[in-house]
C-alpha cells in the first residue's frame, strides 16, 4: 500500500483515529508520518472542533459582534473561532454576550457549580451569594413556602443595597480622580 | 540537572504502569487534570516575553509554600532537549502541545510521577495527577488539596456565573478533566467496543487513543474523559464517569469469560503467536508491538501465559516507545535502529516468557 500523503513510498505507518464513534484510517509512509506528526494531532484537536463550531454562531451573531474587541486584550470572537482560544480572562466579561451562545453550544449549562477559590473578591462573593440566594426563592415559590420565599427575597434585597452603596463610593472616587 | 534526573526516571516504571490499586488489570490509570488561570495576565497563546518570565516564577514560588509539591523539580523549556520532551510526553507528564512550545514554558515533577504541573500551556497552569488502577474519587481528594493550597498564593481568574476561567470555553468552569486509561482488548476482538464508543458519546464523554487527543487507539488502550466541565460539581463528575467505567470493565469481563468459553483455542492462537513475533523478530516497528503486548497482556490477565508479572509487561509498552528507547542507548537514534534496539529489548525481556 501507497502512502496516502505522498503518494510514492510504501506506507509503514497505519493510523486509526476514532472521530465521533467512527474509525478513520490513514497510511503513511515513515517520512510523511514524521513530517505530519505535528499536524496530526492538530487535525482533531478540540479547539478545531470547536472553531467549527464558533462558525456555526455568526447564523444568529452579527458581523460586528463577532468582531466586537475585548477592551483587555483587543481579541474577538472571530480569532476565538480561529484558534480556539479567547485572548485573556476579562473576554469572558467583555464579550459576554456573544460568547454565551458558544458555552452553551459546547457545555450543558452557563452556570457554574462546584469548587470555588476562598479568596475571591467581595463583589463575587455577593454576586455567588445573590445566584445561589434566587435559585432557594424559586424553589421556595415551587413548594408555596411563601414564608421562607419572603425571608430570602429580604435578604436578596439587603445584598442589593450593599451592592448600590459600594457602587457609588466607587463613582465617587473616580470622579474625585478625574477632577485631579 | 535535567538529564540526571530524567535519566534515573528511566530505571521506573512510572507510576500509572505499576499495575497497581483496583481493577488494575483493565484500568490502567486514573488521572485528574485542573486547568487554571491567573487574573492580570493574557492566555498563555497571546503573551510574551517579559510576562511569561513573570508568570512562570510566580506560579514556581507559589509550588515553594505548598507541601505536596516540597520535593518536586522544576524546568525551565530551554534545558530541555527534544529527546527530553519526548521522554515527558512517553511518561504522560506533559502534553504534546505543551512539548511543541518553543517560547518560554516550565514543568514542575515529582519524582514518584504523580503529580506533574505545565506552565503555559494552553492554559497558564495545567495541574495533573495519574496514578495507577481505579481511584478516581482519590485522585481528586489530593487533587483538591493541592488546588487549595496554590491558590493561597496564585490570583487565580474566577467568574461568578463561569467559574474558572479557561482559554478555550470547552474547560470553563471547574477546568477539570477526568480520565481513565483502559485495556479492552476483548470488547475489540468481539467487535463491541463501536458500541460503547457511541453510548460514551451520548453521555458526552470522549474516547481517545493512548497518547490522548488525536492519537491513535494502538494496543486497544483506551482514554474515556468527561467533556462537560461547566454545570456539574468535581465530585459529580468523577462519580458519573466511575459508574460508567465500572460498566464497561462489567462488560470487559464477560467478553473475556465469554471468549475463553467459545473460542478458547483461537484465543490461544492468537496470544501463542503473538508471543512468537514478540520472542523472535529482529525488526518492529512500535505500533506492532503495541498491537502484539496487548494481546501478551490479555494472555497474562487470563493466565493463559506466564513467566512474567502485569507490571513488568506494562514497563514495556512505555519502554519501546522512540524516546525511551534512545534514552536507554544515550543517542538519537535513526527509526531503523529503533525498531531493531526495539525488537532487541522485547526479545530480552520476554525470554522467560511460555504458554501457561
Amino acid at each position: 500500500m501507497l502512502c496516502n500523503l505522498c503518494g510514492k513510498n510504501d506506507a509503514s505507518i497505519h493510523l486509526t483515529e476514532i472521530v465521533n464513534g467512527k474509525a478513520i484510517e490513514l497510511h503513511l509512509c515513515e517520512s510523511c508520518a514524521q513530517e505530519k506528526g505535528a499536524e496530526f494531532s492538530h487535525q482533531f484537536s478540540f479547539g478545531d472542533l470547536l472553531a467549527g463550531l464558533a462558525d456555526l454562531a455568526p447564523i444568529t451573531m452579527s458581523e460586528a459582534v463577532r468582531l466586537e474587541k475585548c477592551s483587555t486584550c483587543g481579541q474577538s470572537i472571530a480569532e476565538l473561532s480561529k484558534s480556539g482560544r479567547l485572548g485573556c480572562p476579562d473576554c469572558y466579561k467583555n464579550l459576554q454576550r456573544s460568547l454565551l451562545p458558544i458555552i452553551k453550544r459546547v457545555q450543558r449549562s452557563t452556570q457554574h457549580v462546584g469548587k470555588r477559590p476562598q479568596k475571591v473578591s467581595a463583589k463575587v462573593k455577593r454576586q455567588i451569594t445573590v445566584r445561589e440566594l434566587e435559585e432557594k426563592l424559586k424553589k421556595f415559590i415551587a413548594q408555596e413556602d411563601y414564608e421562607k420565599a419572603a425571608e430570602v427575597r429580604d435578604e436578596i434585597r439587603k445584598l442589593a443595597a450593599e451592592k448600590s452603596r459600594t457602587s457609588e463610593n466607587s463613582s465617587k472616587e473616580s470622579g474625585t480622580k478625574e477632577k485631579k | 540537572m535535567a538529564i540526571g534526573f530524567l535519566d534515573e526516571l528511566i530505571n521506573v516504571p512510572g507510576e500509572w504502569l505499576r499495575a497497581e490499586g483496583p481493577e488494575s488489570d483493565i484500568v490502567i490509570s486514573s488521572r485528574i487534570r485542573l486547568a487554571r488561570n491567573f487574573s492580570g495576565f493574557f492566555f498563555s497563546n497571546i503573551l510574551e516575553g517579559e510576562a511569561r518570565r513573570q508568570l512562570i516564577e510566580m506560579v514556581r514560588e507559589a509550588i515553594a509554600k505548598t507541601s505536596l509539591l516540597k520535593e518536586s523539580e522544576f524546568f525551565y523549556n530551554d534545558k530541555l532537549t527534544a529527546v527530553d520532551n519526548e521522554f515527558l510526553v512517553e511518561r504522560h507528564l506533559i502534553s504534546r502541545e505543551h512539548a511543541r512550545e518553543k517560547r518560554e514554558r516550565a514543568v514542575c515533577l515529582m519524582k514518584d510521577e504523580i503529580i506533574s504541573l505545565m506552565i503555559l500551556e494552553e492554559d497558564h497552569m495545567r495541574i495533573q495527577m495519574l496514578q495507577s488502577g481505579f481511584k478516581l474519587k482519590e485522585v481528586w481528594g489530593t487533587m483538591d488539596t493541592l488546588d487549595s493550597q496554590l491558590e493561597k498564593s496564585l490570583p487565580y481568574a474566577f467568574h461568578p456565573e463561569f467559574g474558572y476561567l479557561t482559554a478555550c470555553p470547552t474547560n470553563v468552569g471547574t477546568g477539570i478533566r477526568i480520565s481513565s486509561m483502559l485495556h479492552l482488548p476483548a470488547l475489540v476482538m468481539i467487535k463491541q467496543l463501536s458500541k460503547v464508543l457511541q453510548a460514551l458519546q451520548k453521555m458526552n464523554l470522549a474516547a481517545r487513543g493512548m497518547y490522548g487527543e488525536g492519537t491513535q487507539a494502538t494496543g486497544n488502550f483506551f482514554q474515556i474523559s468527561n467533556q462537560i466541565t461547566l454545570g456539574l460539581d468535581e465530585l459529580d463528575i468523577v462519580d458519573s464517569l466511575e459508574k460508567v467505567i465500572r460498566q464497561i470493565i462489567g462488560h470487559e469481563r464477560e467478553a473475556r469469560q465469554a471468549l475463553l468459553k467459545s473460542r478458547k483455542f483461537r484465543l490461544q492462537d492468537q496470544i501463542g503467536r503473538a508471543l512468537g513475533i514478540l520472542k523472535n523478530s529482529y525488526i518492529i516497528s512500535s505500533n506492532e508491538t503495541m498491537t502484539l503486548l496487548s494481546m501478551a497482556r490479555l494472555g497474562l490477565d487470563l493466565s493463559l501465559i506466564g513467566g512474567m508479572n502485569t507490571r513488568m509487561l506494562n514497563e514495556l509498552f512505555l519502554l519501546i516507545q522512540p524516546s525511551h528507547l534512545q534514552r536507554i542507548a544515550k543517542r538519537t537514534l535513526s527509526a531503523k535502529e529503533r525498531d531493531i534496539r526495539r525488537a532487541e529489548l522485547v526479545r530480552e525481556r520476554l525470554k522467560s516468557v511460555e504458554l501457561a
